[in-house]
């Protein structure tokens, strides 16, 4: 297989920035890998590598505590890596982004701690049909905690959000609105700012789970309007282990902490603490210093491509992978036609090939994807099948690698209907 | 392509037990009957057994999902039959250890009827608990007719 197909429209070599990636010349099962899993994680170029090694070896200290030379470089790495990841989404201020360990936990962040406080019985919790679980099982325990219901914005046939009624789904009982921007299974993009907008007239808080966004495309949280903004450090190219929550000053300093212990406070006596100033108060204990300094490689070098060229190339992927499969037509992809309303992610199912079958099939071609629910169970319903089998885009994959893909799920299909000769 | 890997995985019998799957009714009047759900991929099967004269006399099992999940799930239905609880308990074990690396031996082939296709599973690890499913359902079905039987 050659990998050389030139792309255009963007001024990317894509083939040089491969090379920026040490895994992607391997082989797998004899054949070059190619890795179409990136909604799950992405690879690591060097540098990012790199910047954690050169921690390792030249830096590796506790963070805020000690007054020797170690101790301040790597406090002063870890921050500087926060003020990239803060001007990367374009957040107002540096202590505005909290570290965590993914988009996850700033969602169960959010809900414990800014939930318990303002979610009072019943309010509304408006969400959509189209989370994954990490956006939709933090609001059902609050909710049911709190006494509170949750309410969904509906999908449409064609995988984007069916907002006929959004104006009596979201209103004045309406507290907060978790809403996902990029569809993880779908791959569809929500019109978040509009959304944010009728939740803010109506006094709600709004929740943006960027997991599938933020590494894809040029995300603003101003522009946006997303009070809390939440995504992982490993699905844009840092790594694992290290995410980041955004939320607005106002917001996070009337939270009380998540977790509790050393770090986050400001004086401890026996009987009582006071909680330190922000981002540190969401911070209880030692942080995961060496990631985070990696996440600012990353955050580095998305920003030497640049994030509208990364935008750019996956649509184009993504555009030609549509035509591809239309060729299938035992095959169904789900999520909108139009490349415009939808990220690099592409998900198809046929009733011929179970997903799974399907997924250790492509892995024999060495191609990965992503088979089953991708935690997103009650979409799977709604879409009527079991599981889909998922591809998934990054800046680093080329046409030549989509075609690998279309081809192998041909001979899947013709080798799961005829058997095994 | 090559695909001799993957023809061991995927053996004739595998994929003719999936296109058509035997014992696939529900039994109206089990003595037990049980269902396993696999959360990580969605798959399921449902088993009913039932007895005559301490022995299996009637199997139904429906299974949903991929092809090592429903092949394994009618290969079993058809080694079920004529066989006591103790036997099946035995039967179980061969074939965990049939997954885990260990070939049966000829005499224990022999009760296993097309359950030793699935050996081919053992190369991918992560495709052997879709082999299991239908052993969990049915583990659980014999428990409950054994607590009925023991009363």
């Amino acid at each position: 297989m050659t990998l050389s197909t030139p792309q255009s429209g963007t001024s990317l070599d894509i083939q040089r920035l491969r090379g920026d990636f040490p895994i992607l010349s391997r082989t797998v099962n004899g054949k070059p890998l190619v890795y179409l899993d990136n909604a799950a994680t992405t690879q690591k170029p060097r540098s990012v590598i790199q910047s954690l090694v050169n921690y390792y070896e030249n830096h590796n200290a506790n963070v805020h505590r000690g007054v020797h030379t170690l101790s301040m470089e790597a406090t002063d790495m870890t921050e500087e890596a926060r003020k990239k990841v803060a001007d990367f989404i374009n957040a107002e201020e540096p202590e505005t982004i909290i570290w965590t360990r993914n988009a996850t936990e700033g969602m169960n962040l959010v809900a414990h701690s800014w939930g318990g406080a303002n979610i009072r019985p019943g309010d509304e919790i408006v969400t959509t049909e189209m989370e994954h679980h990490s956006n939709l099982v933090p609001w059902q325990e609050i909710a049911a905690q709190q006494g509170a219901t949750v309410r969904f914005l509906p999908i449409a046939d064609d995988g984007t959000l069916d907002l006929t009624d959004v104006n009596t789904i979201i209103n004045e009982r309406t507290k907060l609105l978790a809403i996902t921007h990029a569809s993880n299974s779908l791959g569809t993009i929500n019109p978040v700012k509009e959304l944010a907008a009728k939740a803010h007239a109506v006094g709600a808080v709004v929740l943006v789970d960027g997991a599938q966004s933020v590494p894809h495309m040029p995300v603003d949280v101003q522009d946006i309007g997303a009070d809390f903004l939440a995504f992982s450090g490993h699905k844009m190219m840092g790594p694992t282990g290290i995410g980041a929550l955004y939320g607005r000053r106002e917001l996070l300093e009337e939270m009380d902490p998540f977790l509790t212990g050393g770090e986050m406070v400001l004086q401890v006596t026996y009987e009582k603490a006071s909680w330190a100033g922000l981002p540190w108060k969401f911070e209880a204990g030692t942080p995961n210093i060496a990631d985070s300094i990696g996440l600012g490689a990353a955050v580095d070098y998305l920003n030497s491509v640049g994030m509208k060229n990364v935008r750019e190339h996956e649509k184009q992927i993504t555009t030609y992978a549509l035509k591809r499969f239309e060729e299938i037509e035992e095959v169904d992809v789900f999520g909108p036609r139009d490349p415009e309303l939808r990220g690099g992610i592409v998900s198809f199912y046929s009733p011929d090939v179970h997903p799974h079958d399907l997924g250790t099939f492509l892995d024999q071609q060495g191609i990965a994807v992503r088979t089953g629910h991708h935690c997103t169970m009650p979409l799977m319903g709604r879409l009527g099948v079991p599981a889909t089998a998922r591809a998934s885009f990054y800046v680093y994959n080329t046409e030549a690698e989509v075609d690998a893909l279309v081809d192998a799920v041909k001979g899947a299909l013709r080798y799961f209907a005829y058997g095994a000769k | 392509m090559e695909l001799n890997n993957l023809d061991d995985l995927y053996r004739d019998a595998i994929l003719d037990h999936r296109r058509s799957p035997r014992n696939h009714e529900v039994l109206d009047n089990p003595d037990a009957s049980a269902k396993a759900v696999n959360p990580f991929c969605g798959d399921e099967v449902a088993v009913q057994i039932a007895f005559s004269e301490g022995l299996i006399s009637q199997v139904g099992v429906q299974a949903v999902g991929c092809s090592i999940n429903q092949s394994s799930a009618s290969m079993l239905s058809e080694a079920l039959i004529g066989k006591t609880a103790d036997e099946i308990g035995q039967l179980g074990e061969i074939f965990r250890n049939m997954m885990t690396g260990a070939d049966p031996s000829p005499d224990d082939a022999a009760g296993m009827v097309d359950l030793q296709n699935l050996s081919g599973v053992r190369q991918y690890p992560v495709r052997i608990k879709c082999a299991m499913l239908s052993w969990s359902a049915l583990e659980d079905a014999l428990s409950e007719y054994r607590s009925v039987a023991t009363g």
